[in-house]
């Protein structure tokens, strides 16, 4: 008998399931029966039991039996305090990790799906359907037709994929560079290896399209409608109305339109020539647009109230936020808002030989790092209180930001700006912090560390901690206002104006692209309804069948950058698109859920709206 | 044309053919069980699947398209031990006591796994604990449900009402009622197609059979039937004897036999129906502007809950006349019973129909003319009526034939064809030709609207009374379509027939089941046939409709007639809605 011995390795094989269980829960289709998932997750607690201590080996057990009795309608509300009762009992008084938690997932459910578990209960039926047989078009929040469009991108028709895409979305190539693009989420194919490069397809598509001409609008309707604002909601908005035979008329208070596209978003990653190009082609369709026009000081609301049948307001979120802390009213404090908003009219500060801080962990956070970067700072800091796993900017945002040298000062929460005698920014006072206890939203809490303040040597302080939105003129109005957002209903209507329509991220608060996008298309579909009209839109373009020999796992074709020294000195596209080769391969990984599943009985694809 | 090779066989079909009906061509069976042919290709239980090499896995044949070169394989050890298994697995849910179900030796599950000599069970039994409701006309049974969709597919693609839907996720999901609790509390029409496209038992009719038998074991009670005209062109179906050897008069020998005391035809209240119906629609065709247009056919009871349900705003637009059946009901129990000096309180009137919502017709308010509960006391559906057939040892092959009984017993050629699509709209028109313009028209006239087809439109000219402009409309999909394109001012018409079953009432939701097959037409052709060899062809020729009138009701939409012939349409209301 020897007195050691080397330890076994993990089983490689169970490893692998684990690594496979992982991807396929994050690969869960949308509109699942929560109640049938908790009773999933809670048998993958009790199988973790060692046995031990009674409520973790009997009481997960038990608590499985009872949302059991809950799914087949055996059930009654009495089971639903023996289950709360149970669960909590579990969490009180199991003995480690495994059975305390195990029923906390219980009694989260009990609180987050109270109706499922009654409706389960009183009428014997699940509310939940498999209402979304297609889970990047259920997540895409313009219900853009993706797995047409990368059926059409693996034919190599990039012209009808561009079609496609703008039978929902006007702005495929704004998307196709800077979309979030939920659609990946729940992406099927992460169920076999990854999920699809969705915008990196899309892409590919764009760049690769040719002129595609806009369909024909209906014939004129003798309406008018006047939108303002002329950001991605907005031109969305004017758009859909005109083919709908909508005379429509845009007022921009900048000197350009394109909204945040133009004054948020660096053209390091939405090239201008793009987004010209995309927004001439929206105009093509017959939009009067002017800019330089504030509603509110040019012309007065209500004279536009007046004049219009209907109007939609799509003003965005572009007034910023202070940090709040000392010294803020410094020379050389500024907001990454007023900074991009400068660079969208070209206005470029020389940062040569300067050392600057920004403050946030969001995306326009590191828009204002990656700017810094290209005006020739010498230095970037990102002061941000959390970890970069918290941070809200995308992970390559991040990644991006720091390859072109940008230093994360994580943990560090900004104290006060230090100034001069002339009362410019002589450093940023930051105080370290120490990762805690998880708020309501799971994000841990920083909390002051027991250490030393320190201060930063930079001559630029850059604040890039949220937008507002600038709604007085509708406020004074009448219109309701709530933390400064316009509150309109998820059909765009304003209550107090019939009239009136509004959506995007002066509803919403600051959000994405895609989703102003979708706000403006919603309101296009009912201002066309109130008007009294009901114009579908369409596109005729047949789908290529779908392949069947794909299921092999190969590995996803990501979109890859530029090198970070070379691009780190201009304002030139960052990332470099898919090649040919690489669309054919990735798009043919796509596993056509519009037909297969679901799709093929309840009908993948919306042909109109 | 794309060349492909199955089984060896090197075959060229045209582009878009599927794996399954390339393999037909070639008189090569592929076992399918979900497949409803252009209603449910969605490969929902994998019986269906062969091996196309180069492929990782299996394909469901029924719904993909051939490609170029491809070489499938229809029976190999995968394919194989996939049917098997997935058809063990659709029994592991699936309740086999076979014997206690209508659907034995009509069931494609059945037959499958006769096919694949199963011996023994390889998975535990997984019944659902579901309770079942037999008391509404249209009955589902959860452990016979295979989840093929078929049912989903007819009521919300071809009838458009949506009631079946897959209800919840997950391993639970199973068919279910949209929207509402149950069937009953559902806007449910009650036109059985989902029945008839089954492939199992688990949609069924509700079996009256019994109350019948209850009926004709008492002395006291007159029990009476009265057929339909489309039942004659199914009921031996089951028995695979040809229709010219099975008619409607063998089948009254059959009811006699089992102990009915008088039958009927309803063809003969089919003509009193044309009648009323054409009466109704000239007096609203010269008074139009006191009614809404156009007029519907009323004899659909299924057409009538979809109206009552989906369009409520459009009941005025019904004709007021009752269907063949009620009009039968309310004459036996009065002018028959007076005539021939019965109680009516002792006359049990049973329909023999090819149809489901009938079984909810005779329930309705005003359905009770003789004031004696129901002038209808029992509906039951062809199938059934070949059930007891088949109980009581009844072969129809052997029978003699037997008039209808007198008085009320013969229908015209137009009262036959009721139960084909077209037929109400050809009769109405033969008999408000002459009721205009006192001549009778050519009696093929109006064959342009007899034909096949879901939606048929004519412009008659009568003379006197100028263009009539008519539909003829079979399925509730169609009918829907017709009155969005009257609602959205896309069509004109004046007098529309609409049946809820396509292709009228010989595809029934009481017809007899044979899977995968729509006999609609072959069975419509028999009742047109009986009509041209007919040598009375005119409703308003039947001499027993003229005495019935003359004796009796003194002319349509006397008072009388009113009373016993028509119904408020406002009296009853859809579940949840308004009266």
């Amino acid at each position: 008998m020897s007195r050691l011995t080397i330890k076994a390795d993990i089983d490689k094989v169970l490893d692998g399931i684990y690594k496979d269980t992982e991807r396929k829960i994050i690969g869960n289709q949308p509109g699942l029966c929560p109640v049938d998932l908790t009773l999933t997750y809670l048998r993958i607690s009790h199988a973790q039991s060692c046995g031990k201590c009674v409520p973790c080996r009997v009481g997960l057990g038990q608590l499985a039996n009872l949302l059991e009795q809950v799914l087949d309608g055996k059930a009654t509300m009495r089971t639903l305090d023996i289950i709360k009762e149970t669960a909590q009992a579990i969490v009180d008084s199991a003995d480690c990790a495994i059975g305390q938690e195990g029923a906390r997932l219980v009694l989260k459910a009990l609180a987050g799906f109270h109706d499922d578990f009654v409706e389960h209960i009183e009428s014997r039926h699940c509310i939940s359907r498999h209402q979304f047989p297609v889970p990047c078009v259920a997540l895409c929040p313009a219900n853009v037709d993706v797995p047409g469009y990368i059926a059409l991108i693996s034919e190599g028709r990039p012209d009808d994929a561009v079609a496609l895409i703008r039978k929902d979305n006007p702005m495929p190539a704004a998307c196709a560079y800077v979309c979030e693009h939920p659609c990946e989420l729940r992406c099927r194919r992460q169920l076999i290896d990854a999920p699809l490069n969705i915008r990196g397809l899309k892409r590919f598509a764009v760049d690769n399209a040719g002129d595609v001409p806009n369909p024909p609008c209906a014939p004129a309707t003798g309406k008018k409608v006047a939108i303002v604002g002329g950001g991605p909601s907005g031109l969305t908005a004017a758009y859909f109305l005109t083919l709908m035979g909508h005379k429509t008329v845009i007022y921009e208070k900048r000197h350009q339109l394109g909204g945040m596209l133009r004054y948020g978003i660096p053209a390091y990653r939405l090239p201008r020539e793009v987004l010209d190009k995309e927004i001439e082609s929206i105009l093509s369709v017959g939009i009067e647009a002017h800019t330089d026009v504030n509603i509110g000081e040019d012309i007065t609301f209500e004279k536009l109230n007046a004049e219009f049948d209907a109007v939609y307001i799509a003003i965005g979120a572009q007034s910023d936020r202070k940090v709040g802390i000392e010294g803020e009213d410094a020379e050389g404090v500024m907001s990454a808002v007023e900074l991009l908003r400068g660079i969208g009219d070209g206005n470029h500060p020389d940062f040569t030989g300067k050392k600057v801080a920004i403050i946030g962990g969001g995306n326009v956070a590191m828009d204002a790092c990656r700017t810094s970067v290209r005006l020739g700072a010498e230095r970037v800091y990102c002061v941000y209180r959390r970890r970069i796993e918290d941070m809200t900017a995308l992970p390559e945002e991040v990644t991006g930001a720091m390859e072109e040298g940008v230093e994360m000062k994580t943990l560090y929460a900004p104290v006060r700006v230090e100034k001069d005698e002339e009362g410019r920014v002589a450093g940023l006072a930051i105080q370290p912090q120490l990762s805690g206890e998880y708020d309501r939203g799971g994000r841990p809490r920083p909390t002051k560390a027991s250490l030393p303040e320190e201060v930063l040597d930079v001559d630029i302080v850059i604040a890039a901690v949220g937008q507002a939105v600038d709604s007085e003129t509708f406020a004074n109005a009448g219109m309701s206002v709530k933390w400064g957002n316009i509150v309109a209903g998820k059909d765009g209507s304003v209550k107090e104006y019939r009239k009136v329509f509004s959506g995007g991220d002066c509803v919403s608060g600051p959000a994405t692209a895609i989703k102003a996008i979708a706000a403006g298309k919603v309101a296009a579909g009912n201002i066309d309804e109130f008007l009294g009209f009901h114009h579908p839109i369409s596109v005729d373009i047949d789908i290529p069948a779908p392949k069947l020999k794909n299921r092999t796992p190969r590995g996803r074709i990501n979109i890859t950058g530029r090198d970070s020294e070379e691009r780190a000195g201009d304002f030139k596209d960052i990332e470099c698109g898919l090649t040919c080769e690489g669309a054919s391969i990735e798009s043919d990984r796509c596993l056509r859920c519009d037909y297969f599943g679901y799709g093929v009985f309840r009908g993948g694809r919306e042909k109109k709206w | 044309m794309v060349n492909i090779t199955i089984d060896n066989i090197p075959v060229s079909v045209p582009e878009g053919t599927t794996i399954l009906d390339a393999s037909r061509q070639l008189g090569i069976e592929i076992p399918t069980l979900c497949y409803l042919k252009e209603i449910n290709e969605i490969g929902a239980c994998r019986i269906c699947v062969v091996e196309v090499e180069g492929h990782d896995t299996l394909v469901p044949s029924c719904n993909t398209p051939v490609e170029e070169g491809m070489v499938i394989h229809t029976s190999t050890p995968r394919v194989r031990t996939s049917r098997r298994v997935n058809l063990r697995l659709i029994l592991s849910q699936h309740d086999t006591n076979c014997t206690h179900c209508t659907r034995s030796g009509n069931c494609r599950l059945q037959s499958l796994a006769n096919d694949y000599n199963f011996l023994g069970e390889h998975y535990p039994r997984e019944l659902a604990v579901d309770k079942e409701d037999f008391k509404n006309p249209l009955i589902k049974i959860e452990n016979r449900c295979v989840k093929c969709m078929r049912c989903v597919q007819i009521c919300q693609e071809m009838q458009t009402v949506n009631i079946w839907d897959l209800i919840g996720t997950g391993s639970r999901t199973r068919v279910g009622v949209s929207g509402a609790a149950d069937i009953a509390s559902s806007l449910c029409t009650y036109c059985g197609q989902c029945i008839t496209h089954c492939p199992v038992g688990a949609l069924q009719e509700r079996d009256d059979t019994g109350k019948i038998f209850s009926a004709l074991a008492d002395p006291e009670t007159v029990v009476v039937a009265q057929i339909a005209p489309a039942v004659r062109t199914s009921w031996q179906e089951y028995f695979g004897i040809d229709p010219d050897q099975a008619t409607a008069k063998h089948m009254v020998t059959a009811l006699k036999m089992m102990g009915f005391d008088y039958v009927f035809d309803t063809d003969f209240a089919a003509d009193l129906t044309v009648m009323e119906e054409a009466t109704e629609f000239i007096h609203r065709f010269t008074h139009k502007d006191q009614y809404k247009w156009p007029m519907f056919t009323s004899c659909c009871p299924g057409w009538l809950r979809f109206c009552k349900g989906q369009y409520p705003d459009m009941v005025d637009n019904l004709s007021t006349s009752k269907s063949p059946q009620q009009m039968f009901g309310a004459i036996i129990k009065t002018y028959f019973a007076e005539k021939m000096n019965i109680d009516p309180k002792k006359i049990f009137v049973v329909s023999i129909m090819p149809c489901l919502a009938k079984k909810e017709e005779h329930l309705r308010p005003g359905m009770d003319a003789a004031e004696t509960g129901h002038d209808v006391d029992v509906v039951i559906t062809t199938r059934e009526l070949v059930r007891m057939l088949r109980g009581e040892r009844i072969n129809p092959a052997l029978l003699e034939r037997t008039p209808f009984d007198v008085l009320i017993g013969r229908g015209s050629g137009a009262g036959v064809v009721f139960g084909a699509s077209g037929g109400v709209m050809v009769a109405a028109l033969r008999t408000a030709y002459h009721m205009i313009t006192g001549k009778n028209p050519d009696v093929d006239a109006f064959q342009v609207i007899a034909g096949e087809g879901g939606r048929k439109v004519a412009t008659i000219n009568v003379p006197g009374a100028g263009d009539v402009r008519v539909a003829v409309v079979s399925g509730l999909g169609n009918v829907r379509q017709i009155i969005e394109d009257i609602r959205s001012g896309r069509e004109h018409f004046d007098f529309i027939e609409c049946m809820a079953c396509p292709g009228g009432c010989t595809g029934g939701g009481g017809q007899p089941i044979h899977d995968g097959e729509e006999l609609a037409k072959v069975r419509g052709d028999i009742l047109w046939n009986i009509d041209k060899n007919s040598n009375m062809r005119f409703s308003h020729e039947n001499p027993q409709i003229m005495d019935l009138y003359n004796n009796y009701l003194d002319e349509p939409m006397s008072e009388k007639a009113e009373e016993l012939l028509h119904v408020d349409h406002h009296t009853w209301a859809m579940p949840g809605m308004k009266k």
